[in-house]
């Protein structure tokens, strides 16, 4: 006897989101996701000036608001045919990377973290410090963390004139250069944001977290210390004892764009990575479809070069918003995790090795992200030469075509971007939660979260826990979803 | 005062801008100022049917709300459905629920261009039927109507801005709760004066550019970027240059233009958003206030004036000639 539990909305996701779950047995027999929310973006930019794109589709979403700027740049240059000067990807990197780390902060400490201060954990070991530094809106965490998020979003203030929604990002490289006297408050705001990571998330040098490279050397470095001296200790305790390693497994697919381009060179490499092969391999971004079957969209099955977005309600069979992107017809998940699995980090692939992608490993690989980029922003700050352009120039043609592939904080964001008469002709965007939250393709095929949320224990509604782990494991970003 | 937080057919950015607060504490100073969160989709608690029950009872009447937030635009398609919005979980469009809410509330506030006008989601064909609460683009009307009234008897107010301010949120929220706000306290589009008045030139940066005409061409060029790269700054209420934004930033310090975005119908400026439209070489869009044949003297004038070093550092990402040293006493 299975019957049918419908969650929503989901809170502390960025946008709106509700899940249905089949359950019998006490457990997730199969999960429907839908993404409640359509604004029609790639029809809004259908006949306007490409550059407008810089304007529209930063405010896709108001937490991946860069990225949304930085692939709609890339496209942008693909089509003007630019090189970007060597302080233009400087400058761009440091603004996106100031965004995902941001979004990473934001996801652990407002987000994430304050489930395990809700009573249903009440009497766990680890409850009344979770209660009293984690607990939504009152933790003290929120109070302390909330200053240094903004102080480190200064960066932006600097670098381009404000976040969300800047228009700083050209296909050129960036409209802000900056002085001398900026680097200086540049490297001082990182150096901030260093010490605050390091005194109350970490509890350790951020190199000395990155250079964890087991779960036994993890589990060790976790012990040498009392489980309250750090957030993310506190954190490593909850996990171990909800067993948050075995939580949330999807597909073990990675996929990465590649993330933080210098010189031709990304600081996180590019490429898919599958149980199969066991190392990253090349992927190839004609082997992207988007599938329809289940959204309330018209039209087949395309690659996003010849894409569509013809809303229909009414549709019979579809539940979601939401396209199902798949890569050679696979199912991928996209994320920090991804990102770590496709760059070789030897912590990523032991936990994966393990247990697959879980709660734990994607929460761990996020941290880890802060850990590996900001001293790279250190570099970063340090290689910027005042004096030197920031930003090359030149004309946009009449017909062309562009494909920016970025990574956001989420995950890989694509644009591709079509030209025909100086106008846009086609504008097709793939978010990194399109990847991770799609619905059922054609094959009946479940998307990534569908996948990792079979399986789970379930007998409330109202005691769903569990469920919330996972969904927010992924850090989903519901607005740039459906777009 | 209660407050309770949704968010609709927008980007979730003015959340995100509200917590770059200048504040040491911003949880902290609306608890001080006697503002209790209800539900917030981004900070509280609360999920799922925990939420359904909160905002069944609010807008029941049961629970009082003082402060209605709404962010992002009311999406009334397809076909008038309200559909494009379905509120997770509750099987019904989210502009049902903002209609029922609004009813009650006792202040209810529009928290960006969104919400406000409708903003980004009208731009284009505007798929998803989408308007503001009380506008719908420069037109009175929007979900609510013209003739809406909250409780106290105020229309919308409209927090305008994409994003909007942090600071232009948390002064409103806190006139409100400290009694200070009432009608004469927003401009005839019913945003709050304390940031409306001002306009965006008022504290640019680029000022002395501008003084002289002497233009930006290109992006990261340093001069003003009135003439060429469509900025609107003399004309977009708000006072994005004397407060900054994270820190010390706005659009003009950060080498691009100032679209309006506070202003209903920004979305469509009937241009390129980075490129000024002309007649005759001339901007069409002059300051606001000014009489165009003056502006167009004075233009002239200040073009031939312009000082060498501020010309050249016009066409310039960074500075070539540096001012000269004078001595400045009555010697």
């Amino acid at each position: 006897m299975s019957r049918r539990i419908v969650l929503g909305p989901f809170n502390r996701v960025e946008g709106d989101l509700e899940v249905s779950l089949e359950v019998a047995g006490g457990r997730v027999a199969a999960a429907y996701v839908n993404s409640p929310l359509f604004r029609g973006f790639e029809q809004i930019l259908r006949g306007k000036d490409p550059r407008d794109a810089l304007v529209l589709v930063p405010r896709i979403c108001g937490i991946c608001s860069v990225s949304q700027s930085a692939a709609a740049a890339a496209a942008l240059r693909e089509a003007m045919g630019l090189a970007v000067p060597e302080n233009g990807e400087l400058a761009a990197n440091l603004v996106l990377a100031a965004e995902n780390l941001a979004d990473h902060f934001t996801h652990f400490y407002l987000f994430f973290m304050p489930d395990f201060a809700r009573d249903e954990y009440a009497g766990r070991p680890w409850f009344d410090a979770a209660r009293a530094r984690f607990k939504a809106v009152r933790g003290t965490a929120a109070a302390e963390a909330l200053p240094a998020r903004t102080a480190f979003l200064q960066l932006t203030g600097i670098l381009a004139g404000k976040w969300p929604h800047t228009l700083s990002l050209q296909p050129g490289g960036s409209s802000r250069a900056v002085s001398a006297v900026e680097k200086i408050r540049l490297h001082g705001l990182l150096r901030e944001f260093r010490r605050w990571l390091e005194r109350h998330l970490f509890g350790d040098a951020l190199e000395a977290v990155a250079a964890l490279d087991s779960a036994d050397a993890l589990a060790a470095w976790a012990a040498a210390r009392a489980p309250t001296s750090s957030d993310l200790r506190l954190f490593l305790e909850i996990a171990a004892d909800l067993e948050l390693a075995r939580l949330g497994r999807a597909t073990d697919r990675f996929l990465s764009y590649g993330a933080y381009p210098l010189a031709g060179t990304p600081l996180f490499a590019r490429g898919l990575w599958q149980p199969e092969d066991g190392a990253t391999a090349l992927f190839d971004p004609a082997d992207i479809r988007e599938d329809l079957s289940h959204a309330w969209l018209q039209g087949d099955t395309r690659h996003p070069w010849r894409g569509l977005t013809e809303p229909d309600a009414d549709k019979a069979g579809a539940y979601t918003w939401c396209k199902a992107p798949r890569l050679a017809g696979q199912v991928v998940e996209c994320g920090a995790l991804a990102r770590q699995m496709v760059d070789g980090h030897p912590l990523a692939h032991d936990l994966v090795a393990r247990d697959g992608g879980s709660v734990l490993a994607r929460v761990l690989c996020r941290l880890l992200e802060l850990t590996r980029v900001l001293p790279a922003m250190e570099a970063w700050v340090q290689a910027l030469t005042p004096g030197e352009p920031f930003c090359a120039h030149g004309a946009l043609p009449d017909e062309g075509a562009g494909c920016g592939l970025v990574e956001a904080a989420r995950g890989g964001l694509g644009h591709w971007l079509t030209i025909r008469h100086g106008r846009i002709a086609g504008y097709q965007i793939i978010a990194p939660t399109t990847w991770n939250f799609s619905p059922r393709d054609a094959a009946g095929t479940p998307g990534a979260l569908e996948q990792a949320l079979a399986g789970l224990p379930m007998d409330d509604a109202r005691k769903s826990l569990v469920v919330q782990h996972v969904v927010r494991s992924f850090d989903p970003c519901m607005v740039c979803t459906v777009h | 005062m209660n407050l309770l937080w949704l968010q609709s057919g927008g980007c979730g950015g003015c959340t995100m801008s509200l917590l770059c607060a200048d504040s040491s504490d911003l949880f902290g100073s609306l608890t001080d100022a006697g503002i209790r969160i209800l539900w917030h989709p981004s900070l509280s608690e609360e999920s799922g049917a925990e939420v359904l029950d909160i905002l069944s009872a609010c807008a029941a009447g049961h629970t009082p709300v003082d402060l209605l937030c709404i962010e992002g635009s009311l999406l009334r398609g397809p076909d008038g459905s309200g559909r494009f919005h379905m509120l997770g979980g509750s099987g019904r469009p989210m502009i049902a629920w903002v209609r029922e809410l609004a009813a009650h509330a006792r202040y209810t506030l529009a928290i960006g261009s969104c919400a406000a006008w409708g903003g980004i989601t009208t731009a284009g064909p505007n798929p998803a039927g989408a308007c503001g609460l009380q506008y719908d683009g420069e037109e009175p009307g929007g979900l609510l109507g013209a003739d809406y009234r909250s409780a106290a008897g105020l229309p919308v107010i409209n927090v305008a801005g994409c994003p909007t301010h942090p600071g232009w949120v948390m002064e409103t929220l806190l006139a409100l709760a400290l009694g200070q706000f009432d009608a004469g306290s927003m401009d005839a589009l019913a945003r709050p004066r304390s940031y409306a008045d001002q306009l965006v030139h008022h504290g640019c940066a680029r000022n002395e550019y501008y003084e002289f005409k002497a233009s930006a061409e290109r992006p990261s060029d340093l001069g003003c970027l009135m003439e060429n790269m469509g900025c609107k700054g003399t004309q977009a209420h708000a006072d994005c240059n004397l407060r900054p934004w994270n820190g010390g930033g706005s659009c003009t310090r950060g080498g691009y233009a100032c679209i309006s975005c506070t202003e209903p119908g920004f979305e469509e400026p009937g241009h390129p958003f980075v490129q000024t439209p002309k007649v005759a070489g001339i901007p069409i869009g002059l300051p606001s206030d000014m009489p165009k044949a003056w502006f167009v003297a004075l233009a002239a004038l200040s073009k031939s004036a312009t000082p060498k070093r501020v010309r050249e550092n016009a066409a310039a990402d960074h500075l070539v000639v540096t001012p000269a040293i004078r001595r400045t006493g009555l010697k």
